[in-house]
């Protein structure tokens, strides 16, 4: 027994033991950046993977080596998709600020937490709904920013985008979301639900 | 001094830390005396905090594994 140990640790890993425990960061990875096709999505990559296998020098750093190529294969999806981005002017936002909307609106009246209370009014699956909803675009700059922590230039990197094309989108993403969550509350009467308890 | 109005439009970012070292410096000027731009500021940190939480659980489910596994098994040269 203990010499099958030894003989896994001396031989390099196989294929299937890199990437399978990333499989979980993968395909949430995935279903932020391509809703119901993220198995498809993963697939890819992983096909991509297999491919580029000798390019990954440390085993180590295969998690953020595979989240790499499966943002490649999200964006190469992007550009092939016949349909040109649905882009947003800033002049559709106006100035909407969330947290005005929801200090002017003041859904809770009888709550010091206002914004908070707001925010409790969404589970996970109401967030996913509504970032599902906005255009990729402006959703992909967003989660790999704020969900998966990557830095603006590394998504301008793997992106293939000016940094300034990134900044701008995340800027467009985060009014969005902020309506999107708005509009999103009303339109599913979360606010009406809460306001009759 | 930048209006409250240019100062939301950067909060992002200036909790991002990529704003330009001049118009960071005037955001922080104006959230020196500006009270309501200190409550977007940190209504704009919780929000980062919700997203993060809200989306990042995202789980595989078992069939699904499944199915990855016997792709990546089937994968071949």
């Amino acid at each position: 027994m203990q010499d099958e140990a030894n003989a896994t640790m001396d031989r390099p890993l196989t294929f299937a033991e890199v990437v399978t425990p990333c499989l979980p960061r993968l395909y949430a990875m995935a279903r932020r950046l391509a809703g119901g096709d993220a198995e498809d999505l993963v697939q890819e990559a992983l096909l991509r993977a297999y491919r580029a296998i000798g390019q990954l020098r440390d085993e180590n750093s295969a998690a953020g080596w595979l989240g790499a190529i499966l943002i490649n294969a999200f964006r190469d999806r992007l550009r092939s998709a016949k349909r040109e981005p649905v882009e947003v002017s800033m002049e559709d936002f106006g100035d909407f600020s969330l947290y005005r909307q929801i200090a002017t609106e003041d859904p809770f009246p009888y709550s010091d937490s206002l914004h908070l209370d707001f925010m409790g009014l969404f589970g996970r699956d109401d967030v996913r709904a509504v970032l599902l909803g906005l255009p990729s675009i402006y959703r992909a700059p967003l989660v790999l920013r704020y969900v998966d922590g990557y830095a603006t230039k590394e998504i301008a990197r793997l992106l293939e985008l000016p940094l300034g094309t990134v900044l701008a989108q995340l800027h467009r993403g985060r009014k969005l979301f902020e309506r999107s969550l708005w509009e999103y509350a009303e339109s599913e009467g979360l606010l009406t639900k809460e306001a009759s308890r | 001094m930048i209006t409250c109005a240019d100062a939301v439009r950067q909060l992002w970012q200036y909790l991002d830390e990529t704003l330009e070292p001049d118009a960071r410096e005037k955001v922080g000027e104006h959230l020196a005396f500006c009270r309501q731009c200190c409550g977007e500021l940190e209504f704009a940190q919780l929000l980062q905090d919700f997203l993060r939480d809200r989306a990042s659980a995202e789980e595989l489910p078992a069939e699904v594994r499944n199915r990855l596994e016997r792709f990546v098994a089937e994968l071949k040269p």
